[in-house]
């Protein structure tokens, strides 16, 4: 029979790590609010230039910007958005898995492949796993700004410009609801055309005024309101994942509780029935 | 031909305006656009100004756009806005105010003021002030 004393002081134990779980739970819960509806304003302008530009993509334009063409590829690079911080359940190792996969998939076909990182967890991930790192920045605030992000980015961008890199994909977390959130791979440069049968046909822009600056403008941004997209839907999955785990520890901790707080009563009834024959046992005898 | 077209303003911020419009006037790099359903394809970049849609049924909206892109195709209009306001929400106070500013800047020409950077402050402001009379003229 396990002992009172020793019992008391591990539920003692396990509540002050009940109250700072469902503390981290209600953190998570009111900064996933405003993460959620940052994400929600920006998703739309992302979203629709993200089609223009799979638009310009299929078009038969007069002006080819470098970041249109494909070419034969012997090196890729990944932009791979995790969080910096923990406790998040399995946000960052689904990501970084589903990376890995995808990573895993063009060495074989012996293409090398570069990262870029953003987030502290991916640094992490990548330093005992190995990999060729270019960039990477952690600590990136809750409201990131572009011109923090677009440091490490350019690194990447300038590879591709240079011909040191043929492909680029940005690897983040998509925020589906509050309990599910997605790893996606997508393909940033060059510029993936849509299929779509109302496009197929040779067709061009009327530019004002000039095609190339018009495009390159066009491209810039693009692959701004990528990156920052992808980076606040990263904070917001974060908050959610965050929530839920911490919620589901809280819960945890209270099964336990309650639990050794069974043992325990169990112990003390014990303690007292014996008591109390030993009592009754000991008047007999007298 | 159909007589409308699916027309979407959005800013890096928010989505200001998604819906069927029967024509959309706007300021274009090289002067002013007007452009009805079944336009040819059409990219363009947006210079800061106001942007008039011809709702369904002939009401008028108006907005501000302080620069970006628009993109025509024939079944849809989108403009990527950098900033856009509706009109309704500028201000006029404000926006005088700030051109007042800039004004005074160019004229004090201290040594460490960005001319590029006024002068264009300068147009965005007189931008918002021409949407403003704008909008008042149709109401008023």
């Amino acid at each position: 029979m396990a002992n009172a004393k020793e019992l008391r002081k591990q539920i003692g134990s396990i509540k002050n790590t009940q109250k700072i779980t469902s503390a981290m739970e209600m953190v998570a819960a009111s900064k996933m609010r405003k993460a959620q509806e940052r994400m929600a304003r920006g998703r739309p302008y992302s979203e629709q230039i993200r089609s223009v530009i799979s638009h310009v993509a299929n078009a038969s334009p007069e002006y080819h910007h470098e970041f249109m063409v494909e070419r034969e590829v012997n090196r890729i690079g990944y932009i791979v958005v995790t969080t910096d911080k923990g406790l998040c359940g399995g946000l960052n190792i689904n990501l970084l898995k589903a990376t890995v996969m995808d990573i895993k998939k063009w060495v074989d076909q012996d293409i090398e492949v570069d990262l870029c990182l953003i987030g502290h967890k991916g640094v992490q991930f990548f330093r005992s796993y190995g990999g060729n790192v270019v960039a990477a920045s952690s600590h990136v605030s809750e409201t990131p700004a572009i011109s923090d992000l677009i440091g490490s980015i350019k690194v990447m961008l300038d590879a591709f410009e240079e011909g040191n890199v043929d492909k680029i994909f940005l690897a983040n977390n998509v925020f589906v609801n509050t309990m599910t959130q997605m790893p996606t791979i997508n393909q940033l440069v060059p510029l993936d055309p849509v299929d779509e049968a109302s496009l197929k046909h040779r067709w061009d822009y009327i530019y004002e005024p000039d095609a190339r600056q018009l495009i390159e403008g066009l491209i810039t941004r693009f692959l701004e309101s990528q990156v920052y997209q992808a980076v606040v839907e990263n904070v917001a999955c974060e908050q959610a994942a965050k929530m839920i785990a911490m919620k589901s520890a809280t819960d945890n901790a209270g099964d336990l509780i309650d639990e050794l707080e069974l043992i325990m009563n169990n112990a003390r009834q014990a303690a007292i029935t014996q008591e109390l024959s030993e009592i009754a046992g000991g008047a007999a005898a007298v | 031909m159909a007589s409308t077209v699916l027309c979407s303003i959005v800013s890096a911020e928010e989505e200001i305006f998604s819906g069927q419009v029967e024509m959309v006037v706007a300021t274009g790099t090289i002067g002013e656009l007007g452009i009805l359903p079944g336009h040819t394809p059409l990219l363009s970049g947006v210079k800061p100004g106001p942007v008039r849609l011809i709702l369904e049924g002939g009401e008028e909206e108006i907005f501000f756009a302080s620069g970006g892109y628009i993109e025509v195709q024939p079944t849809s209009i989108t403009i990527l806005a950098d900033t856009a306001l509706r009109a309704d929400d500028l201000d006029e106070a404000a926006a005088l105010e700030s051109q007042k500013k800039a004004e005074q800047e160019l004229i004090d020409q201290k040594s460490d003021v960005d001319f590029a950077r006024v002068s264009s402050d300068l147009q965005e402001q007189a931008a918002m002030l021409r949407t403003i009379r704008k909008f008042r003229e149709r109401k008023g």
